[in-house]
């Protein structure tokens, strides 16, 4: 009995290539497009997530505000307002905080045995590393003694590493040199990923005082990194710092602060209201898909059996029970469905890849999308398929084999 | 082995109501060849999707090998249409991509008989219904009207069936396929078969050794023939 049920259902999907083929099709396509697009939604939802966090946690960047000589705002960064001065007062006056790195930033040429490359330099203290996440792979980081004294050496990213000295070479101990000032090379920096302009991986950090004495030539500083000791703290540190930076500067009127404060949240808010708008494009995109490939589902579906009413009319006239009927008609509707399913998993999950491929992106196939189209899909396609036939299976035998 | 005891069949569609049959009484018995004839609107088509185990009539008895067929449910009448009656249609209603073979074996979908033992029956009556051994393999889209009607035959001798019931078998076809196909019924008639025709020309239904002259939902004349092999 079964093995006639599945011979029947196998010859009559194979008899009519077109049909099943273009059903498939639908379903493949319906299946495939929303993978591939959940796949890429989450991959840069999780791609920004995971670059806003490895700036560091808890993290608060003040940075100087705009200057206004004569009315006219010079851009916001572009004052010298910020010194080592104010990082030292926060950090003695400040509770709650566990580390404050003042620094300083400029891109140099920066050479070594022959090799050159342009990259950031920047001057800072110990701190850096806990405020912005840095990890040392080899050697040291500078210490107290170092930065007092203005000492001329120098930490590496990877990057920077590979690009002076080779691959698999080891830097440390070794002299580079930048604005023709010698630096000994002390420690190289775990790789932190992340690419292009702002790469953190290439990179190179002296002492704070030795970068304002031989390079930047001022005591003013770019921006102070403070790192709260836990979340909780964050808003009290945050008006605490504007309240002594005022002070300080002796500003009254806090609209006119010549500094800005921005913490780690409101970048995550920032990047979360774009990536959830992103989602939300996304989804409605493969919810679209969806629908239209339902809909050409059903479509096929209900043609397929229409246009099978009178081969239903004649197996019922022949004396095939109505059950066996049905059973065939939900065997072949599961058949394309399931057949479709996995193609369309496989096609979709493929796609992923060739776009992660593509743009440097992590696509990441999630299951439950995998799950939503396919039970989408199947659902469509096998109520589509078995409804109609079971109508038809329950008309008399005259009627259906009359139907034009 | 055939018997009608008052059929009545009545359709209601809104208001209208029609009477199909007013009251049909005959018996048929195993090895006739019988012609059901009346014009158009007569109810010939009714009675025969009552005699097929199609329809069930509104009040009346039919007896079809000593069963009451009008008190049969759709699987019970599923069952009867395949172990005692062979259809032949005007329209032949074979399916389509399928080769002759399968067309044939239809009906012994699910009946738990071996793959060999199907393909034996059914050779063995397309054999019998003089069609072409060549042509076995072929698809029923192929095939010329005469043949096609030739594998609706077999078709419906190959659960052994009671009756065989055609209906308008030649209405689809020229006169010189209609004249083979009606010498095939006759030759199956000969071999002992039970056959119903049912048509509306004079000329198919005087193959046959009796005819019922069905009118306005009554028999109008009930009478043996002299089946006349010139006239088609």
């Amino acid at each position: 009995m079964i093995g006639d049920l599945f011979k029947e259902t196998v010859w009559s999907l194979a008899g009519n290539k077109v049909r099943s083929g273009l059903t498939i099709l639908g379903i493949v396509i319906g299946i495939a497009s929303v993978i591939a697009l959940v796949a890429v939604g989450q991959g840069a939802q999780n791609s920004i997530a995971k670059n806003i966090e490895s700036i560091g946690s808890n993290l608060i960047i003040i940075s100087p505000g705009s200057q206004r000589v004569g009315g006219i705002s010079q851009g916001g960064g572009s004052s010298e307002t910020l010194t080592t001065d104010d990082a030292d007062a926060i950090k003695s006056e400040i509770a709650n905080i566990s580390a404050v790195a003042p620094s300083v930033s400029k891109r140099y040429q920066v050479t070594a045995k022959g090799n050159n490359t342009n990259t950031q330099i920047i001057g800072t203290n110990a701190d850096y590393l806990a405020a912005r996440n840095v990890a040392i792979g080899s050697g040291s980081f500078f210490g107290d003694s170092q930065l007092k004294s203005s000492a001329k050496v120098a930490v590496i990213g990877p990057t920077t590493s590979e690009d002076l000295f080779g691959t698999d070479a080891d830097p440390v101990g070794q002299t580079i040199r930048i604005n023709n000032i010698d630096f000994k090379v002390i420690g190289v920096t775990v790789a932190k990923g992340g690419s292009g302009f702002n790469n953190q991986d290439d990179i190179v950090y002296v002492p704070l005082l030795t970068a304002q004495h031989y390079l930047s030539g001022n005591s003013y500083v770019n921006n102070i990194s403070v790192a709260a000791a836990d979340q909780q703290y964050m808003t009290t540190v945050q008006s605490q710092i504007t309240e002594l930076l005022l002070r300080r500067h002796k500003i009254s009127d806090s609209t006119q602060a010549d500094f800005s404060l921005m913490n780690q949240n409101d970048i995550i808010a920032t990047a979360s209201s774009i990536t959830g708008t992103f989602t939300m494009l996304l989804s409605s995109i493969a919810g679209i898909s969806l629908l239209v490939g339902g809909i050409g589902i059903m479509n096929m579906m209900l043609t397929t059996v229409t246009e099978r009413t009178r081969e239903i009319g004649l197996r019922k006239a022949v004396g095939i029970r109505k059950i066996y009927i049905n059973l065939q008609f939900l065997t072949e509707a599961v058949i394309l469905t399931f057949l479709g399913g996995g193609i369309g998993i496989i096609l979709g999950w493929l796609a992923s890849l060739v776009i992660s491929k593509l743009i440097s992106l992590t696509a990441q196939v999630s299951l439950s999308s995998v799950l939503l189209a396919f039970g989408v899909s199947a659902g469509v396609g096998i109520i589509f398929g078995f409804y109609p036939a079971r109508r038809a299976a329950n008309l008399s035998p005259i009627e259906a084999l009359r139907y034009e | 082995m055939i018997e009608c005891r008052n059929l009545i069949k009545t359709y209601i569609s809104g208001d209208v109501r029609t009477d199909a049959l007013k009251g049909v009484s005959f018996k048929i018995n195993k090895g006739e060849f019988v012609s059901i004839i009346g014009p158009s609107g007569s109810g010939k088509s009714t009675l025969m999707h009552i005699l097929g185990a199609l329809d069930n009539p509104t009040s009346g008895e039919y007896f079809l090998d000593g069963h009451e067929v009008s008190k049969l449910d759709d699987d019970e009448l599923s069952d009867l249409r395949r172990n005692k009656i062979g259809f032949v249609f005007q329209a032949f209603n074979l399916l389509p991509r399928t080769t002759v073979l399968r067309n044939v074996m239809l009906p012994l979908l699910y009946s738990g008989m071996t793959m060999e033992e199907r393909n034996k029956r059914a050779k063995e009556c397309l054999r019998y219904a003089g069609m072409e051994e060549s042509k076995f393999m072929n698809l029923s889209n192929q095939l010329s009207g005469g043949q096609m009607q030739r594998v609706a035959i077999a078709r419906s001798l190959i659960n052994n069936p009671s009756i065989i019931l055609a209906d308008e078998p030649t209405g689809n076809l020229d006169t010189k396929t209609s004249k083979i196909i009606m010498d095939a019924f006759r030759e199956l008639n000969r071999k002992g078969h039970t056959i119903i025709l049912i048509t509306h020309e004079m000329d198919v239904a005087d193959c046959a050794n009796r005819i019922i002259q069905i009118r306005d939902g009554l028999v109008e004349r009930d009478a043996p023939n002299k089946p006349n092999d010139h006239v088609i």
